[in-house]
């Protein structure tokens, strides 16, 4: 089963600046506050508005979050230029690259036929795709999952079919895509519906069987009505499981797409890759690597934040 | 004297993949109308599983529970419970955790007292004055989260005395509180219920707590198949006055008679329970 955890290595990397900045910042009132020892009236001021002493510009702090992240990037550089070099460019050099991304995105929504289009629609493209299937899957999906976490009978019905669709790669599921929707547009969409239904039922069906007992006591004690529970107890309570499940398969389907559009064509990242392939444009591969990398990190990074926003603190007993 | 619950030869047994076990038996028990009656024990007695029984969370596997003539057969407003983790939904504001009762309870026209029902406004009120009694006017828009522990057990106290409860049932209630907060909020109580004249039955193991709010303290044997053993009846006056009380040689009597039961006839022996 799929737990719930919100932390991204970013997040978890501001945390831990955040609290040395918090250490830091009680360093200097407490220096300022022995200083003022014989000046105690002025010591009381500073006490009460701790915000007139205010701690010098945290510079240490800008240089921990800054340079291990160049660090890292220049890490990467670096061993693709070495490896450039030593295949006597095969693979082309980061500078070359980076002169082909420029062009590439100085005009990224040209259109010159169905197979030769800018980077800019191939990305929209397959977003597209992602967005309705996953659109699909999460209305289909949270609702069967509040049904089989609710619902025992339900739960032990499902669950055998569950455990033994889940492990299926979704592209096993795209040729019969093909031939129920007799197109290459329908099939991909149905390949992200599938790969991303799945996390989605099983946070939902487990966020609802977690709901606390305290709170369906409040539930049965205030005699709530059913709709009452629904939408002020159960719905906010799964909310937080619902929204990880959300975010392991935009994740999922975000990497389904590309091996997806490669098999079925058309415009989209995953077409354009393969494309470059046949034409043996290495840059272009690195540069879409580089873009479907981004475009992912942007889609969870936004994910995290609006579970973040609907996290609340759990009741501790 | 008017008798508001009724607890008729009760007992209570709970399947456990072990077999049966007995919980209570032979529970015999009336509380009257505006009386404060504790149940205290050692832990695993059967003290909660006879609130329980009382809120209708659960229902007894013999005999009958009665509250204001009427079989409990299933939780309601009029039994409102605070509940030992205080139990407040964590995606409300204190002001919204109140007004989920108030609303339930005022909102609609009453069945059984003809009582219309009440606009929004009205609602509102009763909100804020709920808040108000426990001192909490000032933190009614935070989140549960953002207060401390005594302020959210206020908060589920204002819950439960907002719906003007026939019993007040309390399940330990400063039992995660820190000894300096639990008095605070046990004078509180004592104050609250002076005031409002309400009825209530209290859950706790802490014998002076039981001492100082209780009309009467009702004993439970050791579990399994925990019973009552003795009840004793606290004729302190009111208002009580926890400093005045300290040295006081009545209060004292209560407090031994009370621990006399607990540690040297019901002493806990954890080798039977093993």
């Amino acid at each position: 089963m799929v737990s719930a955890v919100f932390h991204s290595p970013l997040a978890a990397a501001s945390e831990s600046i955040a609290m040395k900045k918090e250490a830091s910042h009680i360093d200097s009132t407490r220096a300022s506050g022995s200083k003022a020892l014989d000046a105690p009236a002025s010591a009381a001021a500073s006490a009460s508005a701790p915000a007139v002493a205010r701690p010098p510009y945290d510079w240490r702090g800008l240089v921990m979050v800054v340079l291990p992240p160049l660090l890292g990037l220049g890490l990467l550089i670096g061993i693709w230029a070495i490896v450039s070099i030593s295949t006597s460019s095969s693979i082309p050099s980061p500078w070359e690259t980076w002169k082909q991304a420029v062009v590439l995105f100085s005009d990224p929504f040209y259109r010159k036929g169905p197979n030769d289009q800018g980077v800019g629609w191939n990305v929209l493209m397959s977003l597209e795709r992602v967005a309705v299937g996953f659109g699909l899957a999460a209305a289909v999906g949270i609702p069967a999952g509040f049904a089989i976490g609710r619902f025992e009978f339900l739960g032990r019905m499902f669950n055998p079919l569950i455990s033994l669709l889940r492990p299926v790669s979704p592209l096993a599921w795209l040729p019969i895509g093909l031939m129920v929707f007799k197109g290459a547009n329908p099939a991909a969409i149905w390949t992200i519906f599938i790969c991303s239904i799945w996390p989605m039922l099983i946070n939902t069906a487990v966020g609802v069987q977690r709901v606390p007992q305290d709170y369906m006591n409040v539930a049965k004690v205030l005699n709530l009505s059913e709709w009452k529970i629904v939408t002020k107890i159960l719905f906010p309570a799964v909310l937080p499981y619902m929204l990880t499940g959300v975010r392991l398969a935009v994740g999922t389907a975000w990497l389904v797409i590309v091996a997806a559009e490669m098999l079925t064509g058309g415009v989209g990242i995953g077409f354009w890759v393969w494309d470059e392939w046949n034409n043996l444009n290495v840059k272009n591969i690195i540069i879409a690597i580089f873009v479907i990398g981004i475009v992912g990190l942007i889609l969870e990074y936004a994910l995290i934040k609006v579970a973040t926003a609907f996290t609340f603190e759990e009741v501790k007993s | 004297m008017k008798k508001y619950i009724e607890i008729q030869n009760v007992a209570q047994t709970f399947k456990t993949k072990k077999g049966v076990f007995p919980a209570l038996r032979d529970i015999n028990l009336t509380v009257a109308k505006g009386e404060f009656v504790t149940l205290i024990g050692h832990s695993g007695c059967g003290k909660s599983t006879l609130l329980n029984l009382i809120a209708g969370l659960t229902m007894p596997t013999a005999g009958t529970l009665l509250c204001a003539n009427r079989e409990i057969a299933g939780p309601g407003p009029e039994r409102a419970v605070v509940f030992q983790n205080h139990s407040l939904l964590p995606w409300l504001t204190c002001f919204e955790n109140v007004y989920l009762g108030v609303e339930r309870v005022f909102g609609a026209a009453s069945k059984s007292t003809g009582a219309p029902s009440e606009n929004k406004a009205q609602l509102m009120a009763r909100t804020d004055a709920a808040l108000a009694m426990v001192g909490l006017t000032a933190a009614a828009q935070k989140r549960p989260g953002e207060i401390s522990g005594g302020m959210k057990q206020r908060v589920g106290i204002a819950r439960a005395l907002a719906m003007e409860p026939k019993v007040l049932l309390m399940d330990e209630p400063f039992g995660a509180l820190d000894a300096l907060t639990r008095a605070k909020l046990q004078d509180e109580l004592l104050e609250i219920v002076a005031r409002t004249q309400s009825t209530v039955v209290m859950v706790t193991h802490d014998v002076d707590e039981a001492v100082l709010l209780s009309d009467r303290i009702v004993m439970l044997t050791n579990g399994p198949a925990a019973t009552i053993g003795e009840v004793l009846s606290v004729d302190l006056p009111r208002p009580r006055n926890r400093v005045a009380l300290a040295d006081s040689a009545q209060y004292l009597g209560y407090r031994k008679a009370v621990i006399d039961f607990l540690y040297t006839r019901q002493a806990h022996v954890e080798k039977t329970a093993a």
